[in-house]
């Protein structure tokens, strides 16, 4: 077995959509959270093959795409500073801040690196000791373990020279900001696996508890996901608002416990900023006293004051309130060679999703 | 961002392991999954081992599909 290609089965996939058609005897809207499952849906194009009652809407899950552009601005600051050396996923190379990017940075011959695992940032900064190097830390939970562990491991190592920009962000907050608005209908969640690997099912209980919404920690193989909606549907259907878990083999009840520990002795949550959606309480991590002399934020540099495109519809589209094709500026000023606002930058942003796929 | 794929681990030293994914040789770090052993599979996301992959729960579940998928 290899976990993967069993998933694909076409024949149970088609089994699976006959069960979701019987099943289903109403119009439902299903928000899948996370960038990675809209990926799967569209290169899959499950969309096409369920019942046309049952409408698949994007949420807020690309790190990338929710990233403030004030962060992005700093980041970009940091860059321009003789002396550092920024480093940080390929992913938000592309992605405009007020006036500029860090790849247009880095065409102008600023120092910047992508890594693909954060301990690899441990290496930059001990082979450049004269040089400041900075992580710019973005991600969900399936993400802070790893920066977390690379903190905890620069404090041991006594690295003098490393230093963190924290841009994470909390899922289940930003769930529950989004309920809480009820500016779109949401029927049930399809939640993410991986996020979830970490997190387990209890920081997800308010959904059922307090909106009485069904929801699915879900995998990303096609007969995951079609799994994932098919016992969202069974819910509805039965009126229940429970929080499952399809994606067995990967998620425990309890989640991952070494990495919530590791998350826990570096970080306490704080307010996070989320693009086009603003402040959410708790949605963020800040360092723990004992960690808050590698905090790039210290830094003392100038950063422009934050601006972005008065058309872009990013902040909409991430919260499921409007779709790329509304937006005045999809295809048609904004594509992936030249994009406007991140969700067509990232791989997993919605609008980069629609461009590939629709 | 939060893409994970499995890997077969190959060989483990202290903290890091040699995985196999899908044919290709990559090293991980063991630190957020310390309880593994050579030949089981883990779930990898940016270098790191996530969790153990279940092989027991892959089964059942694609036997469950199997047995829904008949039974129509």
């Amino acid at each position: 077995m290899k976990f993967v290609d069993e998933f694909r089965i076409q024949e149970i996939a088609k089994g699976l959509i006959e069960r979701i058609k019987k099943a289903s005897t109403k119009p439902v809207q299903l928000m899948e959270v996370c960038g990675t499952h809209t990926v799967s849906i569209f290169r899959y194009g499950i969309r096409g093959l369920l019942p046309e009652q049952i409408r698949l809407i994007s949420g807020p899950g690309c790190p990338v795409c929710v990233t403030p552009n004030s962060d992005i601005d700093l980041a970009i600051a940091l860059c321009r500073q003789k002396d550092v050396i920024l480093t940080t996923f390929g992913d938000m190379m592309k992605v405009p801040g007020s006036t500029s990017s860090l790849q247009k940075e880095k065409a102008e011959g600023k120092d910047i690196r992508i890594i693909y695992s954060s301990l690899e940032v441990l290496r930059i900064a001990k082979e450049n000791p004269e040089k400041k190097v900075v992580f710019f830390a973005i991600g969900f939970e399936t993400t802070s373990p790893t920066i977390a562990v690379a903190i905890l491991r620069t404090k041991e190592m006594g690295i003098p020279n490393l230093f963190f920009l924290n841009s994470q962000k909390r899922i289940p907050p930003a769930l529950y900001a989004l309920l809480q608005l009820r500016q779109v209908k949401i029927n049930g969640l399809i939640l993410p696996g991986h996020v979830s690997t970490i997190l387990g099912k209890a920081p997800y209980q308010f959904i059922s508890k307090e909106f009485s919404i069904p929801a699915v920690i879900t995998g990303f193989e096609p007969l995951d996901i079609l799994q994932g909606i098919w016992m969202l549907v069974r819910q509805i259907e039965e009126n229940r608002s429970e929080i499952e878990i399809q994606y067995k083999r990967i998620v425990k009840e309890e989640g991952n416990l070494v990495a919530q520990a590791k998350i826990d002795e570096v970080f306490e949550k704080a307010d996070g900023h989320w693009r086009g959606i603003g402040r959410i309480p708790e949605s963020g991590y800040r360092f723990k006293e004992a960690f808050q002399t590698m905090d790039a934020r210290a830094f003392d540099v100038e950063v422009e004051p934050s601006k972005e495109h008065p058309e872009c519809l990013c902040g909409e589209v991430l919260q499921g309130i409007k779709i790329p094709l509304e937006c005045r500026l999809f295809k048609k000023v904004c594509h992936p060679e030249n994009p406007i606002g991140p969700c067509m930058v990232s791989i997993e942003g919605t609008c980069h999703t629609f461009f590939k796929y629709q | 961002m939060c893409l994970g794929v499995p890997g077969r681990i190959i060989e483990i030293e202290k903290t890091m392991a040699k995985v196999d994914v899908a044919g290709f040789l990559r090293e991980i770090s063991l630190d957020l999954c310390p309880d593994v052993s050579v030949g089981e599979y883990v779930l990898i996301h940016t270098g790191f081992a996530i969790q153990k992959v279940d092989e027991e729960d892959a089964k059942e579940t694609l036997e469950l599909l199997k047995k829904m998928v008949q039974a129509i």
